[in-house]
């Protein structure tokens, strides 16, 4: 996979008697977004830590920007499903720790106004000197996004950052992501196992089989046009398609999948499908 | 509780209460020291006191007298008359100094070697056994050891409060340090932090409320030490004066000592109280 910015190659996480995962083979281009759905147990919080460098794989590696990973990286900024906000510091000393680890030398003042105006893209300049205790749980996930948008990394890491939120929130957030990604040209990996926010915010939607010896079944792009908003996205032509791709493989495919590869898959190179443009869906023609 | 009482009128139980039972004490005092009305040689009274003189016992003191010896202790305490002869005031700092000295050397131990137990499940599991022999012991037993090794009885009594203040602020330290949410250390390591900025800009945070908690267990106990500490080694202190006025049979002044000790532990607990609120963080 030459001139992806990150390629994860030949990944697995084994215990003993039990593999969760093996020979995981994928990329990820500069400026693309990534979204992995699978049901939980398949270890895709694993692939996210080991892309963020927080866990070392049993097999295989991670190279980015031409070379392998050996540990985290300011470079590659998480977005915790469960905020991972410090609840002694304010908002905006939430974002200043982080920027003041990503400039060393910044005076404080700098650190202090760079926070300010993240949290301002966010929409939280008025809530900058409120504790996380007092903020609402879509609040706390915007200073987390907000936190990891101002290192200003060169790719975003995500593990169901909205999943812990109520639906209204959730899909405000979601928009939110969908504009500053776009506006950054950021790339991004995400966890997630909701359809609809894989196809509004990525560009292709990696199908991964249950556990345990999980894998990538196949890759969905997505052919959607950008930029997409969650208020259009179902009036699209294709969305119903792809949609109803994405759904069959988390209901039942990713079960009929699980341990037994179609005939021809390929570890290395999962088929393509892009049910919105029409195309007939690979994987059900070899089913 | 359920209900939110109003603060003046518990108050006003707690003056009912306290009216009570020092009407109590003074109605029982005052009939129980009854005149034995035996003849005694008025030298040999004026050289033992009155009360053995007569074979009888020292009448305890009613409430009023100590209030009256409460206002004579308190108009002047911190008089110096010489090394036996010091105003209350001056008992209690000493007491104090030696329980700042030896609960701040406590701290400066505990703190630092709580940090690296909780932070190495190695360390934990090496040096649990010697915190766990050691921790049971009562402070006082040391007090031979360190009057032979120190050779200074007003030092041995500050390392007596250094042993038992140690181990509450140590065991929370590693606790808390231990218990820091792996999703913040995770934070740190993505930042980049590094092992030093993560110490103190992540864990010691996280972990202050717990620390204080050890702080402030460490210093009640401290206080409860350093009167039996200053009993034994003599010398200065309020634990040394309480020993003094027994000796004086001055019941009066040992019951003004149990109030005011009572008083300054509770201040020390406030005291660790507001700091602990200081570095209070909620979820």
């Amino acid at each position: 996979m030459h001139g992806d910015y990150v390629s994860v190659e030949g990944v697995s996480r084994r215990y003993p008697g039990h593999v969760v995962f093996r020979d995981l083979h994928f990329g990820v281009r500069r400026g693309e977004f990534v979204c992995l759905v699978g049901h939980s147990g398949c270890g895709k919080t694993t692939v996210l830590n080991i892309l963020a460098g927080l866990d070392a794989p049993d097999g295989g590696g991670v190279i980015v920007d031409g070379q392998e990973i050996t540990g985290p990286s300011l470079d590659r900024a998480v977005i915790f499903q469960s905020h991972a906000l410090m609840p002694w510091l304010t908002a905006q000393g939430n974002v200043a720790f982080a920027l003041s680890c990503r400039h060393r030398g910044w005076p404080r003042a700098r650190v202090r106004e760079a926070a300010r105006a993240a949290l301002e893209k966010v929409g939280l300049g008025g809530a900058a000197d409120r504790k996380p205790s007092q903020l609402s749980g879509g609040m706390k996930q915007r200073v987390g996004i907000a936190r990891a948008l101002a290192l200003d990394p060169k790719m975003l890491l995500m593990d169901e950052p909205f999943s812990a939120l109520d639906a209204l929130t959730r899909g405000a957030l979601q928009d939110e992501v969908a504009r500053l990604v776009a506006e950054a040209n950021q790339t991004a990996f995400m966890i997630t196992h909701d359809v609809d926010e894989a196809i509004l915010l990525a560009d292709r939607i990696l199908l991964m089989t249950n556990g345990p010896d999980a894998r990538v079944a196949e890759v969905v792009v997505n052919t959607l046009p950008k930029p997409r908003t969650r208020a259009a996205l179902h009036k699209l032509p294709g969305y119903h398609p792809l949609r109803d791709h994405v759904m069959d493989f988390l209901l039942t495919r990713s079960r009929t999948l699980a341990g037994a590869p179609a005939p021809g898959w390929d570890a290395k190179a999962p088929p393509e499908v892009r049910p919105a443009a029409g195309a007939p869906p690979l994987g059900a023609a070899a089913e | 509780m359920n209900r939110t009482v109003p603060a003046w009128r518990s108050a006003v139980l707690s003056l009912v209460l306290l009216a009570l039972f020092l009407g109590a004490w003074e109605l029982a005092a005052g009939t129980g020291a009854g005149g034995s009305g035996e003849a005694v040689d008025p030298e040999y009274a004026a050289l033992v006191g009155q009360a053995a003189a007569t074979g009888g016992q020292t009448p305890f003191p009613r409430p009023s007298e100590i209030g009256a010896r409460l206002w004579e202790l308190l108009r002047d305490p911190f008089y110096v008359r010489g090394t036996n002869d010091q105003g209350i005031g001056v008992q209690i700092a000493y007491s104090l100094l030696r329980v700042g000295a030896g609960f701040g050397i406590a701290a400066l131990v505990a703190i630092p070697l709580g940090f690296l137990i909780g932070m190495s499940p190695l360390l934990s599991g090496a040096l649990n056994p010697f915190i766990q022999v050691l921790r049971p012991v009562s402070p006082l037993a040391w007090m031979p050891l360190a009057l032979y090794t120190i050779k200074d009885s007003a030092i041995s009594s500050v390392f007596v409060i250094f042993i038992c203040s140690l181990w509450p602020m140590l065991l929370n330290t590693a606790f808390g340090v231990a218990g820091v949410r792996r999703e913040w250390l995770n934070v740190a390591r993505t930042l980049e932090a590094g092992t030093w900025r993560t110490a103190f800009r992540v864990i010691l945070p996280a972990a202050a409320p717990t620390i204080l908690t050890g702080a402030r267990i460490s210093v009640g106990i401290a206080w409860l030490v350093i009167v039996a500490a200053e009993m034994l080694v003599g010398g200065t202190g309020i634990g040394y004066w309480v020993w003094n006025q027994w000796n004086n049979l001055s019941l009066a002044d040992i019951v003004i000592a149990i109030l005011l000790i009572g008083v300054v532990g509770l201040l020390l607990d406030r005291l660790l109280g507001a700091l602990a609120r200081g570095v209070a963080w909620q979820d």
